[in-house]
């Protein structure tokens, strides 16, 4: 790809927007839109690409933040004072108008005289394809010819930006697909920015320069298509951008990587032991006779999808997801083969599931309660957090091994667990703390689950089960599985 | 044979009722009308009517009474409507029920009262009567502006508000160019709900010691003196003059109208 030295056009430095009743959508977020990108705001519903967009746009203030234009803040501006036009979700062309003066509206607006209007409105109907169409009223056309007219209306003003929310949902598979390659077509002949949201992966990898995966008000990775399908930087990007095995292994060697029983070559290095999360591709498994494969398993299920077909298959460890041209039986015993260069290698995130409480009191022959923000632990040994301490003066004082007195009030200290030794429970009086699933993703053998707290604290717990989104869960981790330390 | 039934069936109660009380009232009416007292058929009837300086005059007064009541009706009611529909108020249900809730109130108890109110601070009401009929009619049918504006504005989808401040338009463009053409079917319907009943309701005029007539007043007369010959007449002057108003309220919003069945399509 050629990389061209860009200007930066817009830049958001740690924006953060809290809505009028109280919900933060956007934490510390900041991102950068280099001069005649297409740039696309990917992720779920809920995950703030729209709001960063009518931020953009000037339809939102952030609460805090900096919003640069060329340089400039123009958080307070209003939307009519920026060089900045957008095509909305549901196109918001004016019923009352017809064709002509929807598309002429902005430019009347600037007073210009009529003949340059009517040869501006002219060229971007030839533009989109809609010559002839200026005397049509608005609700005579198709929702393809309406998105058009809502393109041509935008970029007749010929903004510095173009701000595309949402706008090929609303169409049919096939319209969608055109107009992805119109949109694309027409950057390239306007040369302006292209800021585009959309919750379809497809369409941001098709359409885009740069991608910006979001989730949950942050970005995720920002990256070219290429990047973000092949690189993905965490869980969540892997398994939101097109389908994946993800399975649960450490580094075993160098450039070894073990996982589903099985230790395969790979091309990312990292220290023996490593916990890490490898990500295979479905099109990446190569099916072979039963036997010559890295991993050995049963056909589940092979189903047609019209190019290719799906296939699933149950090894001992794991069901994996194939992507091929061939067909198999349910119930035939094949072998699977992956490639080093197909195994994409994500360590641990080792900040997970770590938080910081303080030492509250001793529980006199039982031991420290410490409370944390979201829970209180009790009955943790003494030698979990001092190695070797022990009691003394009927639970009055702590002693370390020399009998020397520890001054252990009010220190701070981190409990962390890994995933899979949390268990997650529908009783809310199970676990040490509660919270909501807010979302999950199935691995190899079990789904990861990301659970919030009241108080907007995540944790990672992996279970087997299936859970629904938003269900109500508590979680526990048994007292030898938790890992303490002093801060 | 089994008994088939039809949904059309479900309208034969409100066919019963329209042929009894309002297409045999209509006739009647237009019989009257259009006859002399020994049953012939004469014009004489409307010519006396547009000859009669007296009549001409009360049907010119209502037409100034009901012009001003509406117009003095929108202007209160369409920034009420807007700020109750376009403001995120949480309340803003609550408020608009304040504002409609005196249509749940009897009118003559209303009347009644505003009546008391207007004493209490004229002293003598005879003094003003024309303002204070201006001023019991718009007390009387703000409702029925501020309502049908409330829903056109609330069905205006914020985008379009967006989409023109998008392309830059001011605030005050934003409201000129696009939500006043597009509440345009909100302000014909207030404007029919209340510029017709506005000429005709002369209870409003007697509580208020106005003598002078309105059409509304003159029907009364007639009819009560049993002249149903000159009652009808005004009757069907208004009749015309509400069908005029229709059609032309009718032709435009026309485009809106369509629009809506070409999407339900």
């Amino acid at each position: 790809m050629e990389e061209k030295a860009r200007d930066t056009l817009i830049e958001l430095k740690h924006i953060k927007k809290v809505f009028e009743d109280g919900v933060t959508v956007i934490e510390d977020l900041s991102l950068e839109v280099k001069k005649g990108e297409f740039v696309t705001l990917l992720g779920p519903s809920g995950c703030g690409k729209t709001t960063i967009l009518r931020m953009i746009g000037g339809f939102e203030k952030p609460t805090s933040g900096e919003l640069l234009l060329n340089g400039k803040d123009i958080s307070s501006l209003p939307p009519n004072e920026r060089p900045i036009n957008t095509v909305f979700q549901k196109y918001a062309l004016f019923p009352h108008l017809n064709v002509y003066d929807n598309i002429a509206f902005g430019l009347k607006l600037k007073g210009l005289d009529k003949k340059t209007q009517e040869e501006k409105v002219k060229k971007v109907l030839d533009m989109v394809d809609l010559a002839g169409f200026e005397k049509r009223s608005i609700s005579t056309l198709s929702g393809g010819q309406q998105q058009r007219i809502a393109i041509a209306r935008a970029i007749v003003n010929e903004p510095e930006v173009l701000l595309l929310d949402e706008s090929l949902s609303a169409l049919d598979y096939k319209m969608r697909k055109e107009m992805q390659l119109e949109l694309k077509e027409m950057h390239r002949k306007l040369g302006i920015t292209f800021i585009f949201v959309t919750h379809d992966q497809e369409e941001a990898l098709t359409m885009s320069d740069k991608v910006v995966v979001m989730s949950d008000g942050d970005i995720q990775q920002v990256g070219t298509p290429e990047d973000i399908y092949n690189e993905p930087a965490n869980l969540f990007v892997a398994d939101f951008i097109g389908a994946s095995n993800i399975f649960k292994g450490k580094m075993v060697g160098k450039k070894q990587v073990e996982f589903g029983g099985t230790v395969f070559e790979c091309v990312d290095d990292y220290d023996v032991d490593t916990l890490i999360d490898a990500v295979v591709r479905p099109e990446d498994v190569e099916i072979t006779e039963a036997g010559k494969g890295q991993l050995e398993g049963e056909v589940l299920t092979c189903d047609f999808k019209g190019i290719f077909y799906v296939t699933n298959v149950k090894t001992d460890r794991a069901e994996v997801e194939i992507h091929n041209l061939k067909s198999f039986r349910t119930g035939d015993r094949v072998g699977l083969n992956i490639a080093p260069d197909s195994i994409h290698i994500i360590p641990y995130d080792t900040s997970i599931n770590h938080y910081e409480g303080r030492l509250d009191r001793l529980l006199p022959g039982r031991g420290f309660m410490i409370v944390f923000e979201d829970f209180t632990l009790q009955d943790i040994p003494y030698s979990a957090i001092y190695p070797g301490a022990r009691e003394a003066d009927e639970g009055h004082e702590l002693l370390d091994e020399k009998g020397q007195e520890i001054s252990w009030q009010g220190a701070g200290v981190v409990v962390s667990f890994l995933p899979e030794d949390a268990v997650l429970s529908d009783d809310p009086e199970a676990g040490f703390v509660t919270g909501n699933i807010f979302n999950f993703i199935y691995m190899d053998d079990h789904y990861r689950y990301r659970v919030r707290s009241e108080s907007e604290e995540d944790y990672i717990v992996n279970d087997e089960y299936l859970w629904n989104h938003g269900d109500h869960v508590s979680i526990s981790v048994p007292m030898e599985k938790l890992h303490f330390e002093r801060k | 044979m089994k008994y088939a039934f039809s949904r059309k069936q479900l309208a034969i109660p409100y066919a019963i009722f329209l042929v009894l009380f309002v297409i045999l009232p209509l006739l009647v009416v237009i019989f009257y009308a259009f006859t002399d007292g020994e049953g012939h058929v004469s014009f004489h009837n409307f010519l006396a009517f547009f000859a009669s300086s007296k009549t001409v005059g009360t049907l010119l007064y209502s037409i100034v009474i009901a012009v001003t009541t509406t117009l003095i009706c929108l202007l209160i009611a369409y920034p009420t409507a807007y700020v109750l529909a376009k403001t995120n108020i949480r309340s803003g249900d609550a408020l608009l029920l304040l504002f409609v809730l005196p249509m749940w109130i009897n009118f003559t108890l209303r009347i009644t009262a505003l009546k008391e109110i207007l004493t209490l601070l004229e002293g003598n009401l005879a003094m003003h009567p024309f303002l204070n009929t201006i001023v019991g009619m718009v007390y009387d049918f703000l409702p029925f502006m501020i309502l049908p504006l409330y829903n056109a504005l609330v069905k205006l989808d914020d985008s379009y508000m967006e989409a023109a401040q998008d392309l830059g338009a001011s605030r005050r463009h934003v409201f000129l160019k696009v939500v006043l053409p597009l509440s345009v079917p909100g302000i014909v319907s207030g404007v029919t709900m209340v510029l017709l009943p506005a000429m005709t309701n002369y209870v409003v005029l007697d509580m208020v010691y106005n003598s002078t007539y309105i059409m509304g007043s003159l029907i009364g007369s007639y009819f009560s003196s049993y002249d149903w010959h000159n009652g009808s007449v005004i009757s069907i002057i208004l009749l015309i003059i509400i069908g005029v108003s229709t059609l032309l309220s009718n032709r435009y919003t026309q485009g809106e109208e369509n629009g809506r069945v070409g999407n339900l399509r």
